[in-house]
């Protein structure tokens, strides 16, 4: 694996003083995320195997490569799971690329994102230097946080090799709900709940019903779920899982597919095309052929920021345009880390 | 703890010149400069250090936060932000040659959100304020670190504090959704947002924890939480430290994240006891505080299930909260553990390294030979369920001897922790106090990357320089010391 790291880190080195970029290239699942890179393939997937995982510390360390599906499995044996539920999208995903990547799924607004989850990486730079931050305990604030600054970064600030993550136990006991309500009612009821000190695990609001998954103790979901009413749903656990990995019927055919982060609060969009709503209100599905621009000023409207997520005109940009003094800031942030620029250029903004 | 203070003389013509820029847009009783004015700004919570600031400056508003900074940044003036002065590494310890820019005067609750469960407040407002201001609509701010009814939520975000809550409701980092922060050159600009994330990269995470070296934040958006219905805790007491640890990590792998977990030895029990009268067994090597919340049905279920653990990890008395004011009583002890070892000796020395749990047996009996090789006595408080280690160091500090004995029980502390796989600090900060335990936690090349990001956000070095990463230089000095006294820590790797 040293092998593997040093020629990682060759092949970025002598990219830098070249100034060739690269394009690094995880399962490929999430490929279609983000602007295309021009660049050389820098290839990250041999680079796989869980490194330690101690149960009872509630750590687990893997080396970037490694399936997400291994991981998940592996945890589930111990009674485990990752808290933010990532995304497998078509069945794939590594664990470097769901972490450069950022997304989390439906038990995000309960339990907390990919960032939240994460203790420490090891990561090469933009010239080739091997990395440690963070580390495998539970608190750590010595030095800046840099292990969140890379999630999500989409690996134009670093190539990921290794990560710790929390891990969290499985709930004893899990049950979902359904009832049939307007999205205005929904969205009034999921801010509600979320008020109360109720076992909500997930939200859902799609076509015109909402879902509610409660988990914890047996007794506990029990008595919520007899208060909160509405139909047992079935089949639960692969209604989950396809909202998860967007294989949901929702997310179905060539429609642009926006992802709007807003205000849990925000009215229902006026926007054309159809909506699911997860995260008790904080995301908005959109599934529209509608501009850009009355996107992101429903967006805005929301206090938060409008993504192209799958598919639309080619050359709109796919990230919220950010103000010019934290996009400042942020080619600041990217020379820091990237002196030479060639770590998946132009994959977020075409300035980093 | 070993970072010398250097005592500069006021450059009366440079202090001069900055009250009048900065009077040209503040009132002049909020722009201090008398010694007997910016005295009591002298310290933090680590009082050991001591620094008289050369301007003391009080702004009112986010503008005025703005204009200071823009001013300094002209001038090249140094600045350090101050929030209620509790820190315990000496992040707020003032320059000689700058300006102490407080933000105490910001402490209003901007707004309430009850259906958004958040509010919007200024970097002065208390923590414990926030959850007093929304207690009525059964909402409350998480992180609750001890000094929650002195510290400030600004100060919070600058050190990503923690508390007995964190293992289950998160740190600082974990409940803010969005900040406004003003940069060195007096910019303000926005991180985070309405919703859950924000676009481009996460610069709200990699502020939050940054000891106010790249800029200072002037508005928080905290997340609230709703109050949980119930609270029950249990209170076991075990005759090995060793076993104790081992409880823990069988709640762990039942499934189970307590609410609270808290550990305290045999000399914290016995400090807190007689003072508290909460309830604690003197007679424990240790005892073990393990809380459940949430709605009534999940508490009763999981404190069974608690109590049968703690019974079959050996625990020779197992009791559980029969009220809330028993539950209050049991935390209580707890909550006083600091001031408690206080009454102890003239001083204690605080520290805060975080482990690997299941390394706690080895690293108490390390601080316990430690403690004969010092000749100074140690009380150790664990938040048991997250690894943060909070060994106190009792010490007379008029004794010059017992200072640097202290001083040098503690570094060799941190170094046990970084040996067994931790850090040296979990939650207090590194501050001026654990500069020099960070070249043994980091290497140049890491320390090389903090100080490319310090750069990213503040060119010239002005917002509190000195503290929270260590110049290659003094880390270079530092090695040759430890080089010399034979305790290298990594002696493979090249220390340039
Ligand atoms: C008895 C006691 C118990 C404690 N218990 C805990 C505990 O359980 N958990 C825990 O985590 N901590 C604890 N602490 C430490 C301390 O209270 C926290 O670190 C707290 O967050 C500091 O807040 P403050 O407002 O006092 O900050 P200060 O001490 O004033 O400043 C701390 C640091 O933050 C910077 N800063 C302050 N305000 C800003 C701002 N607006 N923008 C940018 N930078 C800023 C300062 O420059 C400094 O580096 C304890 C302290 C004491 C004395």
């Amino acid at each position: 694996m040293q092998d593997f790291i040093q020629q990682l880190s060759d092949t970025i080195r002598a990219a830098a003083d070249a100034r060739r970029a690269l394009a690094i290239h995880g399962s490929g699942s999430k490929a279609f995320y983000g602007h295309a890179v021009k660049g050389e393939a820098l290839v990250v997937t041999g680079h796989r195997g869980i490194i330690s995982y101690e149960p009872t510390e509630l750590v687990i360390t893997a080396r970037a490569g490694t399936p997400l599906a291994e991981i998940e499995s592996v945890m589930r044996e111990q009674g485990q799971m990752l808290g933010f539920e990532p995304p497998q999208f078509a069945g794939g995903g590594t664990l470097g690329g769901c972490i450069a990547a950022g997304l989390s799924g439906p038990r995000r607004a309960a339990a907390g994102s990919a960032r939240d989850f994460v203790l420490g990486l090891r990561l090469l730079d933009g010239r080739g230097t091997d990395l440690v931050f963070g580390g495998q305990v539970m608190k750590n604030v010595a030095g800046y946080d840099v292990s969140r600054l890379i999630t999500g970064s989409l690996g134009t600030l670093g190539v990921i090799l290794e990560v710790s993550l929390k891990a969290l136990p499985l709930p004893p006991a899990e049950l979902t709900l359904v009832q049939e309500h307007s999205q205005a009612d929904a969205l009034h009821l999921m801010n509600t709940w979320a008020g109360k000190p109720w076992p909500i695990t997930a939200t859902c609001h799609a076509g015109g019903r909402l879902y509610l998954r409660l988990a914890g103790a047996r007794a506990a979901v029990k008595a919520a779920a007899a208060t909160l009413g509405g139909e047992t749903l079935n089949t639960a656990e692969t209604f989950w899982r396809d909202l998860r990995d967007q294989r949901h019927a929702f997310f179905a055919g060539d429609a642009p597919l926006w992802r709007l982060s807003l205000r849990s609060t925000t009215p229902e969009l006026e926007l054309p095309g159809a909506q699911l709503i997860e995260w008790g209100g904080a995301l908005r599905w959109l599934r529209a052929d509608v501009d850009a621009m009355s996107v992101r000023k429903a967006a805005r409207g929301g206090e938060g920021h409008a993504t192209l997520f799958r598919g639309g005109k080619p050359g709109t940009a796919v990230f919220h345009p950010l103000p010019a003094a934290l996009m400042k800031l942020h080619r600041r942030v990217k020379l820091a880390m990237d002196p030479a620029g060639i770590l998946n250029p132009g994959r977020m903004y075409p300035e980093l | 703890m070993n970072a010398p203070v250097q005592k500069m003389p006021v450059d009366l013509e440079r202090q001069r010149a900055v009250c009048s820029a900065l009077r040209a847009f503040m009132p002049a009783q909020n722009v201090l400069f008398e010694r007997e004015d910016v005295t009591p700004y002298e310290c933090d919570g680590l009082s050991a250090y001591r620094q008289v600031p050369m301007v003391v400056a009080l702004p009112e508003n986010e503008e005025q936060v703005c204009a200071i900074l823009e001013a300094c940044h002209q001038m090249r003036v140094p600045v350090t932000a101050r929030g209620a002065g509790t820190g315990l590494s000496g992040g707020a310890l003032p320059l000689g040659n700058g300006v102490l820019l407080s933000l105490a005067k910001l402490m209003k609750i901007v707004a309430i959100d009850p259906l958004a469960r958040c509010a919007r407040v200024q970097p002065g407002v208390r923590n414990a304020a926030i959850s007093e201001a929304v207690a009525a609509l059964g909402l409350y701010y998480a992180p609750d670190p001890s000094s929650q009814i002195a510290c400030s939520i600004g100060g919070n975000v600058a050190e990503n504090s923690g508390g007995v809550h964190c293992l289950k409701y998160g740190l600082t980092v974990h409940n803010i959704l969005k900040i406004r922060v003003a940069t060195i050159e007096g910019e303000i600009i926005e991180l985070g947002g309405g919703g859950l994330d924000a676009a481009g990269y996460d610069l709200l995470a990699l502020m939050t924890g940054s000891e106010g070296l790249l800029g200072v934040v002037t508005e928080i958006t905290v997340k609230l939480l709703p109050r949980p219905e119930c609270a029950q805790v249990v209170l076991a007491a075990f005759d090995d430290v060793g076993r104790a640890g081992q409880a823990v990590a069988n709640v762990i792998a039942a499934g189970i994240i307590p609410a609270g977990m808290e550990m305290m030895d045999q000399p914290a029990t016995m400090a807190v006891e007689p003072f508290v009268k909460a309830g604690y067994p003197t007679d424990a090597a240790g005892i073990l505080l393990c809380e459940s919340d949430g709605t009534r049905e999940e508490v009763t279920e999981e404190i069974a299930r608690i109590e049968k653990i703690m019974s079959d990890s050996g625990a020779h008395l197992v009791r559980v909260s029969q009220d809330e004011a028993e539950r209050l009583r049991f935390w209580a002890g707890r909550k006083a553990a600091f001031p408690a070892v206080g009454r102890l000796s003239p001083d204690y020395y605080c520290m805060d390294g975080t482990i690997p749990r299941k390394r706690l047996a080895e690293v108490l009996r390390g601080i316990t030979e430690m403690e004969k090789k010092y000749e100074l006595r140690c009380a150790n408080v664990f938040h048991a369920g997250d690894g943060n280690l909070h060994p106190l160091i009792l010490y007379d500090a008029n004794d010059a001897s017992q200072l640097q004995r202290a001083e040098d029980f503690g570094a060799e502390i941190l170094k046990l922790c970084i040996d067994v796989g931790g850090t040296i600090t979990g939650e207090h900060g590194v501050g001026v106090e654990k500069i020099d335990s960070m070249c043994v936690q980091f290497r140049t090349a890491e320390l090389e990357t903090f100080h490319a990001l310090k750069h990213a956000f503040d060119e010239h070095g002005l917002l509190n320089p000195g503290k929270a990463v260590p110049t290659l230089q003094r880390c270079a000095e530092f090695g040759r010391m430890h080089v010399h006294a034979g305790q290298e820590k990594f002696p493979e790797l090249p220390r340039f």
